[in-house]
């Protein structure tokens, strides 16, 4: 990294971590009760404040510091105890936290600040503060006249005498008097204490006093400021007096330095270098310091990690073509022996290399999670209801990209939960529960996977409800046989909202269905659990990355595909007997109680994008069936052969070649061929979409 | 050319700090608190301590106390950079042994005009 930073850079700086402070500001606020004054919630978000304040003052963004300083002002009050922390202040600070993140984002993005409801909120701050402050105005200090020469030159006469602690705060004398010597002629004349004898003379104190003479032709301030950091640890008077020209008493002299007594003094005495003092204190040199040891964090820009992972996937394949041929090279003399050791190591490294690539990407949920402290809070306000937010497994962590497309699905979820979910405080208690609803957010690994879960304790899915909603929408027919779960995932079909009357909250044309298409998008799945008056669970399973993707590798005819581990349901082996076709739905197999549709993949390929395949695959398709499932939809797919399961690294046909339906990306295998991974939601929705609409036409018939 | 250790826990300005200093022909270290700031002055050797007061984990009054009992820093200048013009904070750095203070908000330049008066002049 240059150390040249230019200005806009450290400005972008500066609004990156007055947003981080923005969110420190508010999750502190959310953890303040009216009534208590928890002192470390205060001071977090006091500095917090005083951060963002500073910055904006040091940087010229006049509007955050002028705003900052009166909510930095209330918090100040609140930490030393003069002000209560009440509802309505932390519903203030709420809101200035708000107008803050606003501002910051106008002129982060160069954009006129809009100061409209800042100024609204600074009027409740400027009420709040004069209420407190009647009759302990702030006095202002009446400010002298400053001594100022009337017209040229002027000779003032300081007469300065240290505590002898002076060179204990790093205050030297020499130095204050260099800076005086620019200012104009200064003549210097030491004077040792009376009292001190020799014997009780210590290095490291000063016992010495000044009088100078400073002719030159500026004010008593421009003095008085370079002895501001010492006046109380000092005697010191200022006088000025009229220049005499015959007085010839002074002697200019422009090098104070070193310090001597002139005429008249009793010793001279070499003013001590504070650097110097003690010699014994004064640590040797230290050779080869390591640079700061940072435990911090740098910012890097995404792009470069991202070209990095590439660059390491790149790696990851190279790495196992090269493993490929230690596998085949047999031949025992040392060199080969050699050479696969060192594929070996170089596969470990490769692998340590790759993990740790990875890892950079990596963020833990508890960010994302905290924002919702504020989401439920809001909501819960503004629906009457009272709820508790638990949060468990923030530490865990998750891929950046994943982390932000995760973000929108979960708080549809979560508003979803306040809406429908947790009853009002009084149908609570009628039901047998407490008054107050829990929201549960928790995030875990299971199995090289993420799962989220939100869950309440609220009224449940009305199943009963739910079917009576889907056989009006035309989702499925009256004489449908469905299991529990079954109706509770058409929650998630397109165009199904439960809701009696479309809120403000939830009716934001969002739907489950979008929820779930996010979720697989992500190579993720969602299901739901419910019990009626018990409460609703909402279980999302996520790949850990996007890159990466653990595979099945199948064989179908000579070509190899790869399918996601986590869209496997079960393979089995099934004979041609067992297939039906079932009018309107095509070839079916019976899964346990489930009808399934069955395609050979071959068949899939040639369906979607008309390409025939040299007839090989279709002839060759037997009978191992994989059952994969996604969106709640099972189907089946012919292959082959199964393979291995490793991981690959996905490549993006979209960036390389073209999106094709059907399939989510490409990988290179260790043979160098190129294997495509199957789009399983893909897929499924296609043999849906094509049997109901088949359906479709046989009821239209 | 002076060693200097700029202590704040504020990204921004320390970058601000530090680019006014090193182009100014400065060494600069930094740190982003007091705790990793003490760490760090007891490795290396410095001419100068600039240090901001709010700070999490150690304040900068409190690193202004702690580096004063160490032996390489009873003498050195150690200044306490902070928005708080009052007197207050002005006293309580003083009572830790800070040599003064440097008050934000603060440019490049009057940063680099008050290291003048704790700093010896280059050797050309």
């Amino acid at each position: 990294m240059s150390l040249d930073l230019d200005m806009k850079e450290i400005h972008e700086i500066f609004f990156e971590e007055s947003l981080e402070g923005i969110d420190v500001m508010e999750s502190g606020l959310l953890g303040l009760s009216p009534g208590e004054t928890n002192l470390e919630i205060i001071n977090d978000i006091f500095r917090a404040a005083h951060s963002i304040k500073g910055g904006a003052a040091t940087f010229g963004f006049l509007e955050i510091s002028n705003f900052t300083h009166g909510v930095e002002t209330l918090l100040d009050q609140m930490r030393t105890g003069e002000r209560a922390v009440t509802e309505e202040a932390i519903e203030i600070f709420l809101k200035s936290v708000d107008c803050i993140s606003d501002m910051l984002s106008a002129l982060r993005e160069e954009r006129p600040v809009d100061t409209q409801a800042a100024d609204a909120v600074q009027g409740r701050i400027d009420a709040m503060l004069n209420q407190q402050s009647e009759g302990s105005a702030i006095t202002e200090e009446a400010t002298a006249p400053e001594e100022k020469p009337d017209c040229g030159r002027v000779l003032w006469l300081i007469s300065f005498k240290p505590d002898s602690g002076l060179l204990q705060s790093g205050n030297e004398p020499s130095r204050i008097f260099r800076e005086l010597s620019k200012l104009g002629d200064l003549s210097v004349r030491s004077q040792l204490a009376d009292d001190v004898g020799f014997d009780d003379v210590d290095p490291t104190h000063c016992y010495t006093a000044w009088d100078l003479e400073l002719i030159s032709d500026v004010g008593r301030s421009e003095i008085e400021e370079l002895f501001e950091w010492v006046v109380d640890q000092c005697e010191l008077t200022i006088e000025m007096r009229e220049l005499d020209v015959a007085d010839t008493t002074v002697t200019p002299s422009s090098n104070p330095q070193p310090v001597q007594s002139a005429a008249g003094s009793i010793v001279q005495v070499d003013l001590p270098n504070a650097s110097d003092l003690p010699a014994a204190a004064k640590k040797p040199p230290v050779a080869a310091v390591p640079a700061t040891k940072d435990t911090g964090s740098i910012r890097v820009s995404i792009d470069k990690i991202d070209s990095l992972l590439n660059l390491v996937g790149e790696l990851v394949i190279t790495q196992s073509m090269l493993a490929r041929f230690g596998d085949d090279n047999n031949s025992s003399d040392a060199d080969a022996r050699n050479l696969r050791d060192g594929l070996l190591v170089l596969e470990r490294h490769t692998r340590e290399l790759q993990e740790s690539a990875m890892q950079i990407r990596m963020l833990p949920i508890g960010a994302s999670f905290s924002r919702f402290k504020r989401l439920v809070r809001d909501l819960s306000g503004q629906l009457g209801k009272k709820v508790e937010l638990k949060l468990s497994g923030e530490n865990t962590e998750l891929d950046k990209t994943v982390l932000e497309k995760m973000s929108d699905p979960l708080v549809h979820l979560v508003r979803n939960s306040l809406d429908h979910g947790i009853e009002m405080p009084d149908e609570r208690v009628a039901a047998g529960k407490t008054g107050t609803g829990t929201l549960h957010l928790s995030a875990s690994h299971e199995g090289g996977n993420i799962v989220i879960q939100v869950s309440d304790d609220g009224a449940g899915l009305n199943r009963d409800r739910i079917l009576a909603k889907a056989i009006e929408r035309g989702l499925v027919s009256a004489s449908d046989q469905l299991s529990d779960d079954q109706i509770n995932n058409l929650i998630f079909q397109p165009g199904f909202s439960t809701a009696d009357a479309v809120s403000d909250l939830s009716g934001r044309g969002v739907g489950m269905d979008v929820v779930r298409r996010n979720i697989t998008d992500l190579g993720g799945r969602i299901e739901v659990k419910s019990k009626l008056g018990e409460g609703s669970t909402l279980k999302i399973r996520l790949p850990l990355t996007l890159a990466i993707l653990d595979g099945q590798l199948v064989r179908v005819g000579k070509d190899v595909y790869i399918f996601s581990l986590l869209s496997i349901v079960e393979t089995v082996l099934v004979s041609e007997q067992e297939i039906k076709c079932v009018a309107g739905k095509g070839r079916v197999y019976r899964l346990r109680d489930d009808y399934i549709p069955v395609v050979k993949l071959g068949d899939a390929f040639r369906l979607r994008s008309g390409f025939v395949d040299s007839g090989d695959a279709l002839a060759t398709s037997g009978e191992l069936l994989v059952v994969v499932e996604s969106d709640g939809m099972k189907m089946g797919l012919f292959v082959d052969e199964l393979l291995d399961q490793q991981q690959v690294v996905i490549k993006s046909l979209e960036e390389n070649y073209m999106p094709v339906n059907g399939l989510a990306g490409a990988t290179i295998l260790g043979d160098g061929n190129v294997a495509h991974i199957i789009d399983v939601p893909a897929l499924v929705h296609h043999v849906d979409s094509n049997t109901s609409a088949a359906v479709g036409e046989s009821t239209a018939a | 050319m002076a060693r200097i250790l700029a202590v704040d826990d504020s990204p921004s300005m320390r970058q601000l700090v530090s680019m006014t200093l090193r182009k100014a022909g400065h060494d600069v270290q930094l740190a982003e608190d007091g705790e990793i700031a003490l760490k760090l002055a007891a490795t290396i050797d410095v001419d100068l301590v600039i240090t901001d007061v709010h700070m999490p984990n150690m304040d900068g009054i409190t690193l202004t106390a702690e580096l004063r009992k160490l032996d390489g820093y009873r003498f050195k200048p150690i200044l306490v950079l902070t928005t708080e013009s009052s007197a207050d904070m002005k006293a309580r750095g003083k009572e830790a042994g800070a040599t003064g203070w440097i008050v934000k908000p603060f440019n490049p330049e009057s940063l680099l005009k008050v290291l003048d008066r704790v700093l010896e002049p280059v050797r050309s």
